[in-house]
Order: structure tokens, then sequence, then C-alpha cells
């Protein structure tokens, strides 16, 4: 019965917008689920089961034989999804007879089955579920799982329900293969803990706290290293005798991304940096770097308009030997020397801030402009390197933000908690139309930021002023002035106003101020570094 | 050669008309004479001089609109009773809708015309199951006539429900369900699957629920779904019309699961966009596979549409060698579920 399970689960999770009961959800899924399935399940779910053998159109013929072609025009125009479309059509009446596939049935038969008879292999299975079930299978087969729950939230639910932590689990998983029978073994207390050795395996990255003013003063200079925080993408270059690997903060393996990174790391180390466009030696703005992120196979044109290098912060493993238990300063020092002696290509070292106090580095801060830096890093010279975001360890000090006052135009239903508040809010800004009148223009979302008396206010004043309704969208009167803060302006051209915000909160409601007062569009324009 | 039913059954501004009987069904404006099919209130409007119906239709108006606005007379057909109006012999059989839902059936020099309202051809515990009529013309309705929409099971939405319950007992489970019939059979069925607990009430729903019981439709414990008792409502069922459940009012409940118990739950993209966390895709009207077999049950060789996707049902019809013709009645809008 593990398709029609697995499909009660994807339905469950499309569905539960509260992150506890995405938990709950999956918990269960490992309490009572069988091996393989399980863990075939999880797979999926993780997004590291994808089969290609199947391609919507095998489907669509699958189901012109079974339907009425106009019926089935008029269906598929009615839902719009090809894959709902054919799941709800799929005629009932064989599923009697024809017992629903396991899900480990379903993987290992697509491993084998020859291309010529997919088609009779799915259509029997088709038969055997109802929609729902048919739905999974369909989307499952043809890779376009979505399942609102991601690869860390499954790891996340496999340590609440074992009692394992979740770095532990994290740092196992790249080197457990699907179904991860060993894994399951071990949470269960039924085997040891499986030996990653030799496997290019993530391990988790320490993350730093925000600063705040108030912090600073307890803190004593000498027991600090400075370095930049630097505005590209966190990474871990894991370099083993099983393989090479560059991992996003996330886990996710981003190597096939960036192959110019993978063939510099000719050496036997894990380490830790920032992924970066670089020019001659200069730092490219964060949206240069943004056209290389998600191209699974970059052309060479793209490798040679955007080339990447690494800036490393921290080493983790030299050879086999771990190195985070040893303290920062220990850890920078064999960085060092490490570095000095590998001397691998597209790597260099984040360079350390000599400071007297933290009143001179905070002029440092304030004057580094390149938008390049997004602010400070203070590190404690005696931390070992611990998973997770460890506090009273690593702060990050970030650039002072800058801020706009739009106007709210558009709000729309939050999730989990939220879901029945109006708590994603579109904003705009001022701009002269053809015919000298001034109109709003959208230039971002934000969602965060405000307090929960503020939400109230929002959420009562979109529920007063909506002027129409798009499905969840509600479209308000130009008449609420929002005070927005965000990290940087960049150049869009994905965005009808040609400029979008990095990280864009709401500081304030701006009661005091009348919508026909707030900025126009040139004020932010103004903002993106290098005009 | 009996009079065919399109000379004297007509459709106008107002509604379907009997011309012999001069009386209207359904109509959607005030009226001398109307018999009407069913209480919701796309078919049961005020302000009619005479209403003629089921005393169950007549008691769900009275409770609805209030005893002036629901006919200045009222009269009361049971099943099967022969009713002679100018000549045109009227009778009601159920529809399988909700609590007195009624086909109307009529019968003028030889000729036969039977207009079924809303109806469907699952059990429902609430109310007598439909009951086909063989006639010249069938009047239906179309809310679910396209293909996609066959509905499963109820009983299996209910388990999903009750497991959900048993997974999560430190939630309120919220179920938008319409005040008249889809709520009353929500209990129903949870009362046959086994759940004795009080079910709590939205006080839109409560009326309603008690002319259910007057009638003899027993409901088990039903109590008052109020922020007094929140700490009550943790780990139960609520009903409440699907208005409140989509707003502030399910808000104030134990962090709820919001339910929706509605045919349109089939879609996924319907669910999405009420923000439903648990669709239950149980329907008071009839799906698709429904909709073809009751053509084929009342052998009528035409079938009139009052409202829903005729173009579907209309192409199936023809393959089953039977004239579909879409009526376009005015204030038929898709029918809340
Ligand atoms: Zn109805
Ligand atoms: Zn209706």
């Amino acid at each position: 019965m593990s398709i029609p399970a697995f499909a009660t689960l994807l339905e469950r999770l499309l569905f539960s917008p509260g992150r506890n009961a995405k938990l709950a959800l999956l918990r269960q899924w490992f309490e009572t689920q069988p091996d393989p399935d399980r863990g075939l399940g999880l797979a999926a779910i993780a997004g590291e089961l994808s089969f290609r053998t199947a391609k919507p159109g095998l489907f669509r013929e699958l189901i012109a034989t079974r339907t009425d072609p106009a019926l089935f025009a008029m269906s598929y125009d009615y839902v719009g999804d090809l894959a709902e479309t054919i799941a709800l059509l799929w005629p009932d009446d064989a599923r009697a007879n024809a017992p629903p596939p396991g899900l480990a049935e379903v993987v290992e038969t697509l491993e084998m089955a020859a291309g010529a008879e997919v088609p009779a292999i799915i259509a029997r299975w088709l038969d055997g579920l109802d929609a729902g079930a048919r739905l999974a299978l369909i989307k499952l087969v043809t890779g376009g799982l979505r399942v609102g729950a991601s690869a860390r939230l499954a790891k996340t639910a496999l340590a609440e329900w074992s009692g394992q932590p979740v770095n532990e689990i994290e740092e196992l998983w790249h080197g457990v293969p699907p179904p991860y029978i060993a894994l399951f073994d071990w949470l269960e207390g039924r085997g040891t803990r499986p030996d990653p050795a030799g496997v290019p395996i993530f391990r988790p990255l320490m993350l730093a706290h925000p600063l705040e003013e108030a912090d600073l003063i307890s803190l004593a200079p000498g027991d600090w290293a400075a370095e930049w925080k630097w505005d590209g993408i966190r990474v871990q270059l894991t370099a083993v005798p099983g393989g090479r690997r560059l991992w996003s903060r996330g886990a996710e393996d981003i190597s096939a991304s960036f192959p110019e990174i993978i063939q510099a790391m000719d050496f036997h180390a894990v380490a830790d940096g920032e992924l970066l466009v670089v020019r001659d030696g200069v730092v490219a703005p964060f949206s240069d770097l943004q056209q290389r992120l998600n191209r699974k196979s970059p052309s060479a044109k793209m490798l040679a308009d955007y080339p990447v290098a690494v800036r490393l912060y921290d080493l983790l493993f030299e050879g086999g030997e771990d190195l985070r238990p040893l303290p920062f300063d220990a850890r920078r020092a064999r960085l060092e020397a490490w570095h000095a002696r590998a001397q691998p290509a597209r790597m260099d070292l984040s360079a350390l801030i000599d400071f007297e106090d933290f009143a001179g580095l905070e002029a440092l801060r304030a004057g580094a402009r390149a938008a390049s830096m997004e602010g400070l890093m203070l590190k404690r010279r005696d931390s070992a390197y611990e998973p997770g975001r460890m506090r009273g360890k690593w702060w990050k000090w970030k650039r002072g933000t800058q801020n706009v006052d739009a106007v709210l135009m558009y709000a729309q239903r939050g999730h989990g908690k939220r879901s029945s508040f109006y708590s994603d809010y579109t904003f705009g800004l001022w701009r002269e139309a053809e015919g000298g009148e001034m109109e709003l223009v959208p230039v971002g979302k934000a969602y965060s930021g405000f307090t929960d008396q503020d939400l109230l206010f929002l959420d009562k004043w979109v529920r007063e002023h909506t002027t129409n309704r798009f499905g969840p969208v509600r479209e308000v009167e130009p008449g609420l002035v929002l005070e927005v803060e965000f990290d940087a302006a960049q150049r869009s051209p994905r965005h009808k106003s040609g400029v979008a915000m990095r990280f864009p909160r709401i500081a304030r409601i701006r009661r005091d101020k009348p919508a026909v007062e707030a900025d126009r569009l040139e004020t932010l324009l103004a903002m993106i570094p290098g005009g | 050669m009996p009079p065919h039913p399109q000379t004297w059954l007509r459709v106008t501004p107002a509604g379907l008309w009997c011309e012999p009987g001069d009386f209207y069904i359904d109509p959607s404006r005030p009226v001398e004479r109307a018999i009407i099919t069913h209480g919701h209130s796309d078919h049961a409007r005020p302000g009619h001089s005479a209403v003629l119906a089921t005393a169950e239709t007549l008691a769900v108006m009275r409770v609805r609109m209030g005893e002036g606005r629901a006919g200045i007379t009222q009269q009361a057909l049971g099943f099967g009773e022969r009713l002679d109006l100018n000549g045109v012999i009227v009778t009601l059989r159920p529809a399988g809708h909700v609590l007195g839902s009624a086909q109307v059936v009529m019968e003028w020099q030889g000729a036969r015309a039977v207009v079924s309202g809303d109806y469907k051809r699952r059990y429902d515990p609430t109310c007598p199951g439909f009951e086909p009529v063989p006639c010249d013309v069938f009047v239906t309705e179309a809310t679910f006539a396209l293909p996609v929409f066959t509905h499963p099971p109820a009983s299996g939405e209910v388990q999903k429900l009750l497991d959900s319950v048993a997974l999560f007992p430190g939630r309120t489970h919220v179920i938008g369900a319409y005040s008249l019939g889809k709520a009353q059979r929500m209990i129903a069925m949870l009362r046959a699957a086994g759940w004795e607990a009080p079910i709590y009430l939205h006080g839109a729903l409560a009326p309603l629920c008690a002319l259910y019981e007057e009638f003899g439709v027993s409901l088990g414990p039903l109590l008052p779904a109020t922020v007094a008792n929140k700490s009550a409502l943790v780990g139960a069922i609520v009903l409440g019309p699907p208005s409140a459940v989509a707003d502030k009012w399910a808000r104030r409940l134990a962090e709820p699961v919001l339910c929706m118990a509605s045919g349109w739950m089939r879609l996924r993209q319907r669910a999405k966009q009420g923000g439903v966390e648990l669709p239950m895709v149980i329907s008071d009207h009839a799906d698709w596979p429904e909709l073809l077999a009751t053509a084929e049950d009342v052998q009528a060789p035409e079938i009139w549409i009052t409202h829903g996707r005729e173009d579907a049902l209309i192409h199936a019809l023809a393959g089953q060698g039977i004239l579909g013709r879409a009526l376009h009645l005015v204030g038929r809008e898709e029918e809340g579920e």
C-alpha cells in the first residue's frame, strides 16, 4: 500500500502551512512505514531521487487512448495542470483487479525496465491507484515532485523522531545512499553509526549571530578576530579521496554549477569560504553571482563573463585530520600555512583586520561602501568550529541599512501561524507616467520586520481598504506608507521598476505620512551602487 | 400526441414557469405561486405569495428567512402525494440533496417533465435518497459536469479527518461546511464512523441542526463553539460555515487545522486558494458519473440544464443519444458546496 500512503503524506505536506505539522507528518512516516519504502519516500522528499524515465508526453499518450478528446480538452482547460488532469481523468474501473504498487517496486522497476516496456508498466500501476495516488505517481516518475518540505526539514524530522542531533544526521547524509537502511538501523539502535570516511560529505556550518550595539560593550577587543563579511554565498569545499564537492550552506550539492572551482580543488581538505564573482581581483556585486546560481551546466560564455573564486574563511579538515575542535586562532594558522603550501587556484584568504578597539572598527565598517562587503564578522579567538548558530562565538556586524518610504499596494495571506492574516506585503514607489500623472510601481515584497501589533493593524487595514481580489491576493487603496528597510539596492531587469532590494523588511508603519509624500522611484535607483 | 414540455414549461426572467399550472419552480424573484425544490438560498428566495414545498423545506425557509418572508401562504406536500394545479398533476419525489429536497414531477395531458433541483445519488443519512422518475424532459443542474469530478467515497474522506485528529491531538479541527445539508451530513457521518464526543458548532449552524433533530435526524451531542471554552476545543471537532472558517473566527481556536468539506476540494487549486489544510471531497451535488447514470435512469430523450458546466454534459449526452439543452437560468451562480 505504500504508493497510496506516500500520496497521503505528500498531499498533507503540501497543504499544511505549519512547520510543526509537517514535522509531525514526517515523524509518523518514519515510524509507520517499512524499509525500504520509508527511506525511498524520504529520498523523494529530500530531492535525492529522480527519474527521467517517464516524460509528460508518455502520460498524454496513455490518457488519449482512455478518454474522449473533447472532454479531455475541456478538463485540462479547467484544471490547468496536466498531471492533475490525467490523474483525475484516469478511469477507475480497473482498480478492483489491480493491486496498488509499492514505492520500492516503482523505483526498482523503473531502474531496470527497458524504455519500450515503460508505458505498459505505468498504465498497470495507474489502474491500481485512486486519483490522489495517481497524481503522486505521475509527479514522482516525471521528477515533478513539489511537496513543500525541504531536505533540511526532513532531516530535522528524522532527528526529532530518533533523538539524534540533526547535525549528526546532516553529516552522515551524503555518505549513506537511499534508501538509507544503515542510517535507519543506527537511528533505531539496531546498528552502529555508518562510517562516511572517504566519501565527500557535508559538514554543517558554523553560523553567526547578528550583533546589536548593546552587545559590543561587554566584548574585550583582544578576544576577537575581525574580518570582512563578503556578499556572495557561503560555501563548503570538500575534497577527499572519494571525490570533490561544493556545498551551499544548506547542504545542497552545487558542484555542477561551478566546474572551475571543482577543478581547482586539487587537495585533500575541507574548507569554508565565500563564493564570489571576481574580475581582476575586484569582487563584483551579488547580482553578478546570481547569474551563475541554479545553472546546472554553465556555458563557456557564462564561465568567461562571470568568473568565480572562493575567499577562504576557515579550514575544517586537513587531510584526514579534523581541525574543528581547535580554537579559531590555531585553525587560522593552519589555514594560512596550508594555503601557502597548496596554493590552490581561484582561492584567496579572507584577510584579518587589525584593530585597537571597537570604535576604530566601527569607523572602518562605516567607511566600507563597496557593495561586495556586507559588513564585518567578529570571531572569538578561542572558539572551536561548532555547527549551527552558537551565541557568543561568532557575530555578524552588518553595514548600516538603507530605507525608503513606500506605499502598500497588495497584500497576501501568510503561511503557518499567519495563514489567516494578510502578512505578505507588496509596496511601490511613485514615478511619473506618460502624460505627467504620478503612478505607483511595485518595487518589492516584505513579510517581516513588523511587530505582532503592527500585523494586527496591517491585516485590518488591508481588509478595510481592499479594492480588488485576485485569488489569495488583495489589492488595496494607495493610502498607507511603510518605511521599508533593506540591505542593498541592485539593478534588476526582471522587475518592472528595474531595481530589486536585498532583504527588504517593514521597519515602521508611517501612519503619519500621506501616501503622496512617499518616495519616488528615482530615490531608490540612486541607491544602486555604481549608479 | 402529448404536448412537448417546451410548449408548457418555459424559461422566463423569473425562472422556470409552468404555463397551464401558472406556477414557477425556484423563481429568482418574488412571484404569486412558487414551488420550491429545497431550502438553499439560490432556490428558495423570500417574498413569494404562495409557496408549495415539502414540510421540511417550508420549515427550513421559516428558520432561514423568518415567518413573514417565507411566503404569505405555505402549503406542504408530502413525497408521492398528487396535487392538481389547473389540470397539471404535481408530485414531489426525493432528490437526496438536503433535508426536504424534492424533485418536482409535472404531468400535463400525458407528457411528463421532472425538475430535479439540486440532487445527488450518494448515501446521505440525513435525507431520503434520490428516486429516478422516467419522463419526457428531465431538468438537471450541472455543477460538477466534468469528468474530473468523480468524487471518492465520502467515508474515506471522513476517515482522513479522524486520522488527522489522532495525529494532531493538540490542535482543533475546524470544518467548513454549508449550514444547510453539508453540516448535518458531516455530523451524521462522523457519528456513523464512531465519533461520539460532542461536536462544537459555530452559532450560524445551530438553528438548522436543531431543525434536523426536530425532523428526527439525530446528531448526537452538540455544543456551541465559543471562545470561552477554547481549551475544551483542543482535540475537538468544530463545524462552521465556510466563510467563518476561512476568516478571523477560526483563528481564535487552538492551532486550528482548517478543513473543508466540499466537492470543489477535488481540485488542488481550490484547496490551496482557500488556505485549506485538510481538503475533504464530500459533495451534496451529483458528480460526473452520477449525472450520466441519472440521465440513463430517467430515460428522458431530452435533458435541460439549469446551471453549471453545460458544454461537457451536452457533449457526453449526445454520445448517449440524448438531446441536451442549456437553459441559462439567471440567478444561479456557481454552487457553494
Ligand atoms: Zn442546493
Ligand atoms: Zn443550487
